[in-house]
């Protein structure tokens, strides 16, 4: 069960040290400060965290999808699209004062429901269609950013700042009124660590999607589904309802981590090319699912740990440092989490060449 | 008559489809072998800061630093697909999944930054550009002016492409085997044919050709090096191959359509004409109509009948023959 996962995250970091030392840096030393940014320098953890929480709602968002094989890689514009629905019910709803239970209900609630709209596009094509919902939900993605940008940087949209002197200089968001800023425990550990409501609720869901799957018949009829199709309609199940309906949860998780960063940390609609959209939380959400192994539980786990090295890159980022790395180990462990799994699956035997000149072949077990 | 909007827009999308034209080639033949890569976008930037990196360190004519960019972009572009070749073909991971970890691994945020930054390629304009071919006085024809003779090399070398992909496809032994090899594995197999062999030389020259399409944004179109500089073409030449039904002659069409839509919102807004939310339509038009055509041809009748390689995406296992 660990030891796949386990071995591709030591793989990962063998594979990216030998970058870093082809590239003239010092490896260990690199690791070790990667390490101290991550968890245990002062208030390091509270940043892991700020990234951590959209991972976990990506990485449930891919789980949540890719348990029933329905390739859902368009967390990213998901994601994108619950911002905008919760930055407008946030804007609409929200009053000056604390934080207000109904502000933020209502920006959860939109945040799921433009999330689980958008999914249901490729999700609708796919069951009704049989179209590829791998392409679709990734051409939406793209389709999303666009309309993200657009919403502030080429219209004069509800969420854009249109008075104030910032305004007219460069293009800018609203902020979201004081009521609708979601509220964040501080636990006095370590220099103090903020846990945001986000990260609540993307336990929440994870307990949730947990349930769904290893104690109810829907969650098992949809894991029936994914690994045998032919199976699940001789037994008579309802195929396109139910990739209709998984496709909605996928895109409402998704979506929910749209509202957290509105909320939670950028209480504003970011559009700007160089925040929200140079994160890849969605592509990243799939790395945690894959490593997670498509465990809900698990993957609020993965995303603490990939979310620490999020953070660490983020922070460490400079001359010694360069940027990028944390996209060459992320992309590192995927391999050999994908290599892994099939050396699992199959028993590699290697054999000597028969005189025929038959190739050595991996048997199936 | 040369500044009308068409002439304009045709001229200038055979500029910006270039690098579509090169990397959907590629993603295309590696399909027909059977090969799904999503990893054309990190490949892509892989070309691209590879071969600046070459133009900028390696000290020669003109002529020849180009010509050493583009041959170690797609070099690089190749070694990155093998990556994905080694887990699809050899060990059969899910193609899917391999492909988006290889665009994790190069891409925007990952290793294609990490060489840009480590050798800090982001502060100078490229020392060697591709310039345009012909005299100035022939780019003043009308009409055939700006649209054939006002590119660059480049260009002229992707049309040939076309052509030879074409005829490799339709007239060579070869050709016919990849395509036996992309429809029925077992039975190429059984022909004979070396499917894993197919499949590995098809994913390398795609890989190649991505490269080259990136060279093509750093040494031509955009002459510097930036993060994320191809910004979501590789995704836009994936769905190129389906919007052209698998057919090389059709991409050409679709590079250059998609290549004129990127150059429409500026040059409208230059000529003052407003056509509603043209940057929101124009840029996000290549996915929109990718899904609808998706949508056509994914009855299994008209999938068929439209070109779509019948075994692609799936792994395949000989024993299971």
């Amino acid at each position: 069960m660990v030891a796949v996962p386990a071995a591709s995250l030591v793989f990962a970091f063998f594979a990216s040290g030998l970058v870093l030392l082809a590239t003239g840096h010092n490896a260990l030393s690199s690791y070790r400060r990667l390490f101290d940014a991550a968890f245990l320098n002062h208030g390091a953890l509270g940043d892991t965290l700020v990234s951590a929480t959209p991972l976990a709602f990506t990485g449930l968002a891919a789980a949540a999808a890719f348990r029933m094989r329905l390739f859902n890689i368009g967390g990213e514009g998901q994601l994108y699209i619950g911002a905008i629905t919760a930055a407008a019910a946030g804007l609409y709803f929200g009053g000056s004062g604390g934080p207000s239970a109904f502000a933020i209900a209502a920006m959860v609630a939109a945040g799921c429901a433009g999330g689980a709209a958008w999914a249901l596009i490729p999700g609708i094509l796919r069951a009704f269609f049989r179209t590829n919902e791998i392409i679709v939900s990734l051409m939406l993605n793209y389709v999303a950013g666009y309309l993200l940008t657009y919403l502030i940087f080429n219209s004069q949209s509800y969420f854009r700042q249109t008075t104030g002197f910032n305004a007219s200089v460069f293009p800018t968001s609203k902020e979201l009124p004081s009521s609708a800023v979601w509220p964040a425990a501080t636990v006095h550990v370590h220099g103090g660590v903020a846990l945001p409501l986000g990260a609540g609720l993307a336990v929440l869901a994870a307990v949730l999607l947990w349930v769904l799957y290893a104690r109810t018949r829907f969650g098992f009829e949809a894991t029936v589904l994914g690994d045998s199709p032919r199976a699940a309609r001789y037994a008579g199940m309802r195929t396109r309802r139910k990739i209709v309906a998984v496709m909605a949860i996928s895109g409402a998780i998704a979506g929910l981590g749209g509202a957290s960063q509105d909320g939670d940390f950028r209480h504003t609609l970011d559009a700007d090319p160089n925040g929200l959209q140079r994160q890849f939380y969605g592509y990243s959400g799939i790395v945690v699912a894959a490593l997670a192994r498509y465990n809900p539980l698990a993957v609020l786990l993965v995303a603490f740990l990939i979310g620490g090295l999020q953070n660490a890159g983020n922070s460490l980022q400079g001359p010694d440092f360069p940027a990028g790395l944390v996209g060459v180990m992320q992309g590192i462990i995927l391999f050999s989490a994908l290599g892994g799994e099939l050396l699992v699956r199959y028993r590699v035997r290697v054999r000597r060449r028969d005189r025929a000149g038959a190739a050595p072949a991996p048997e199936a077990t | 008559m040369n500044n009308s909007l068409l002439v304009v827009l045709v001229a200038n999308g055979i500029g910006f489809g270039t690098p579509l034209l090169y990397a959907s080639l590629g993603e295309l033949l590696a399909e027909r072998s059977g090969v799904l890569n999503l990893g054309v976008e990190g490949m892509m930037l892989i070309g691209a800061v590879t071969g600046f990196w070459t133009v900028e360190r390696f000290h020669a004519s003109t002529g020849a630093a180009l010509a050493a960019a583009v041959g170690v972009a797609a070099l690089a572009g190749a070694a990155t697909s093998l990556i994905h070749a080694f887990l699809v073909i050899t060990l059969r991971a899910s193609q899917i999944v391999s492909g988006l970890a290889l665009t994790i691994f190069a891409g925007a945020a990952g290793l294609s930054s990490y060489f840009g930054n480590d050798f800090n390629l982001g502060e100078n304009p490229a020392r060697h550009t591709f310039h345009t071919v012909f005299p100035a006085s022939w780019q003043r024809w009308p009409i055939v002016g700006p649209i054939v003779f006002g590119h660059n090399v480049l260009v002229y070398v992707s049309w040939a492409l076309v052509v030879l992909v074409s005829l490799y496809l339709t007239r060579t032994r070869l050709g016919l085997n990849l395509r036996a090899v992309g429809d029925a594995p077992a039975a190429a197999d059984a022909m004979g044919i070396n499917v894993a062999a197919y499949r590995y030389a098809h994913v390398l020259v795609g890989g190649a050709l991505a490269g080259v399409a990136g060279a093509t944004f750093t040494l031509a179109i955009t002459p510097q090096w930036v993060d994320g500089i191809t910004g979501g073409a590789g995704w836009i030449a994936i769905a190129l191959v389906i919007f052209a039904f698998w057919r090389p002659e059709l991409c050409l069409v679709g590079a250059y359509f998609f290549g004129a839509l990127q150059d429409l919102a500026p040059e409208l807004q230059a000529r003052g004409i407003h056509l509603g939310p043209t940057a929101l339509w124009t840029n996000t038009l290549p996915y929109l109509m990718t899904i609808v055509v998706l949508v056509l041809v994914s009855a299994s009748s008209t999938r068929r009948w439209l070109g779509a390689p019948a075994a692609l995406g799936t792994p395949y296992v000989r024993e299971e023959r």
